[in-house]
């Protein structure tokens, strides 16, 4: 095969270059030499992995369909003039398209039709004719971005992947978050799940040798009536009167809770002494006992209360320290103030 | 910075060490056991900590963990993939080094990949040059390119160049590259065997 370059200024002589196939299939490993009447004379070896080496002398026709050229009419006008881009498909596997250039080569003098050269690659189908035919890298030039297309289609799709985890991971948590509210929307208290979980912060830190504190459980006394003679709505506005209450006479790095209905828990920080849990406990006791106002009338209840400490003394007479237990006894501890007479505190001893 | 480093290293950790050594690394940084999510930003120091605590908990020094992760990255098969597409042999690997950086943006913009710049200085002798990023990826490249040496079959000695006039922010390694086909190396098809996501 020879290339005659006939673009060189006036007066020089055209400089040509010649390939042999085996040279040009290095460089274009899809490429297709035809003759005048459109019959194969060569081809790239990554063609002839595709079209089979026995096409050799066979039609172009036999093998190609061309889907995209403009101008209608068989070949070779269809491949018509040099440099023209054409689309094709392949006659055996219509799935996969190739696309190229096709350009004339020049002929001997007085030749009646010039062989043709077309140089082809994929197209987008890219990794999946990869997949089909079992090429590899050597079945690629070097300058083909086959293999950065095939490597940036699996990182995509690995990024796409976590992305997709990520957002349906994203998704459960909010449905997570939405029933799992910390607060207690009747009184911007926190809510059972948020008391549980510091308790357990809390009882891991004293584990850790970190400070004791004191469990209060807190049941308002005469909150039924309340509820059964002035109605749901005087119940609602005891209830968020009690947690400004109870708020107010707490510190800020303590936690107080509303576990039900009337049903409240404390968590006291900081040094905890008997002496200072009653104190609070009476001071809670005395504020609830005020009157609530509500639509011009007052509303009176009272509040019982069950304390416990949790520090070293407990923990050794009880053989460790754990939540249950302690619910436990300041529970019982509670029931005791209430069969006492109400309004009262009764703080658990080990 | 991209969770997906810290991602790796908990990867690392829970895969390859087992779940109680991930465990006991997420409670000493304060963070739950489900840690990091490879597609949000982190603060840049967090990889630093996360280190340190994994230093810690394996008794193993900085270095000796990083190329631990660098080869366990290179032997999970989504990555050992995505390298392979760096060449058809070794040394056609050793020199897409110098693209691996510009691969990873493609990928990941964000992903804050070290530049890499591969120097060949007498037959099979080369030096890799490690610029930017945070300091360690030395090593993990280290692990990473012994790991794929086993990939190809091929007979590589690998070390980290410890000159204290090295400029600061830059790390190297000497490559000396023994035998290209010393073992049968571990298949590789450049499309994936069927269509669909890339396990992780």
């Amino acid at each position: 095969m020879t290339m005659v370059d006939r673009g060189i200024g006036p007066g020089a002589a055209p400089m040509s270059l010649s390939l042999t196939p085996d040279l040009l299939g290095r460089l274009m490993p899809m490429f297709l030499w035809l003759d005048c009447r459109g019959r194969i004379r060569a081809m790239g070896p990554t063609l002839a992995k595709i079209i089979g080496a026995d096409a050799i002398g066979a039609a172009f026709v036999q093998h190609f369909t061309l889907r995209r050229a403009r101008g209608q009419g068989g070949y070779p006008e269809a491949l018509g003039c040099s440099g023209r881009r054409l689309g094709l498909g392949l006659a055996d596997h219509p799935a996969f398209n190739l696309r190229g250039t096709a350009i004339e080569l020049p002929g001997a003098e007085g030749d009646p039709g010039s062989d043709m050269l077309v140089n082809l690659s994929f197209g987008i189908h890219l990794s999946e004719a990869v997949r089909f035919f079992g090429l590899t890298e050597a079945d690629f030039a070097a300058t083909d971005l086959a293999i950065e297309l095939l490597f940036l289609a699996e990182a995509k799709s690995a990024v796409l992947g976590e992305l997709q985890a990520l957002t349906r991971r994203l998704e459960e948590a909010r449905r997570e978050a939405e029933s799992e509210a910390l607060s207690d929307p009747l009184t911007g208290l926190a809510n059972r799940r948020a008391f549980d979980a510091a308790l357990d912060r809390a009882l891991k830190v004293w584990s850790r040798g970190g400070r004791s504190f004191a469990l209060l459980h807190l049941d308002l006394d005469f909150f039924k009536q309340v509820n059964d003679t002035r109605g749901h709505a005087a119940g609602d506005a005891v209830l968020a009167a009690a947690a400004q209450r109870l708020s107010e006479e707490t510190r800020r790095s303590d936690l107080v809770a509303r576990v039900g209905g009337d049903e409240f828990m404390i968590i006291l920080r900081g040094p905890v002494s008997v002496e200072r849990v009653r104190g609070l406990c009476e001071r809670l006791i005395d504020r609830l006992q005020a009157p609530i106002p509500f639509e011009g009338a007052e509303c009176h209840v009272s509040a019982s209360i069950g304390a416990v400490i949790a520090n070293d003394g407990f923990a050794a007479e009880t053989g460790g320290l754990d939540a249950n237990r302690l619910r436990a006894v300041a529970d019982s501890a509670l029931y005791a103030s209430k069969h006492a007479g109400r309004g009262r505190c009764t703080i658990a001893s080990p | 910075m991209l969770g997906v480093v810290n991602k790796s290293v908990q990867a690392f950790l829970s895969n390859h060490h087992g779940q109680h050594v991930w465990r006991e690394v997420a409670e000493r940084i304060g963070i739950g056991p489900e840690g990091f999510e490879a597609m949000l930003p982190y603060e840049e120091r967090m990889t630093d900590t996360l280190l340190g605590a994994a230093e810690a908990v394996l008794d193993v020094s900085r270095e000796a963990l990083l190329e631990d992760i660098g080869a366990w990255l290179a032997m999970t098969e989504p990555m050992r993939r995505l390298l392979r597409f760096g060449g058809a042999d070794y040394w056609e690997f050793l020199l897409s080094l110098d693209d691996l950086q510009g691969r990873g943006m493609m990928a990941l913009p964000d992903l804050g990949l070290p530049e890499l710049t591969l120097q060949s200085e007498a037959q099979g002798h080369f030096t890799l040059i490690v610029t930017g990023g945070i300091r360690g990826w030395g090593a993990v490249m280290a692990g990473l390119m012994r790991a794929m040496a086993d990939d190809y079959g091929a007979l590589v000695l690998i070390e980290p160049v410890t000159d204290r006039d090295l400029p600061a922010g830059e790390e190297r390694l000497t490559v000396t590259l023994l035998d290209m086909a010393h073992a049968e190396g571990r298949r590789f098809d450049l499309a994936l065997p069927e269509a669909g996501r890339v396990a992780v």
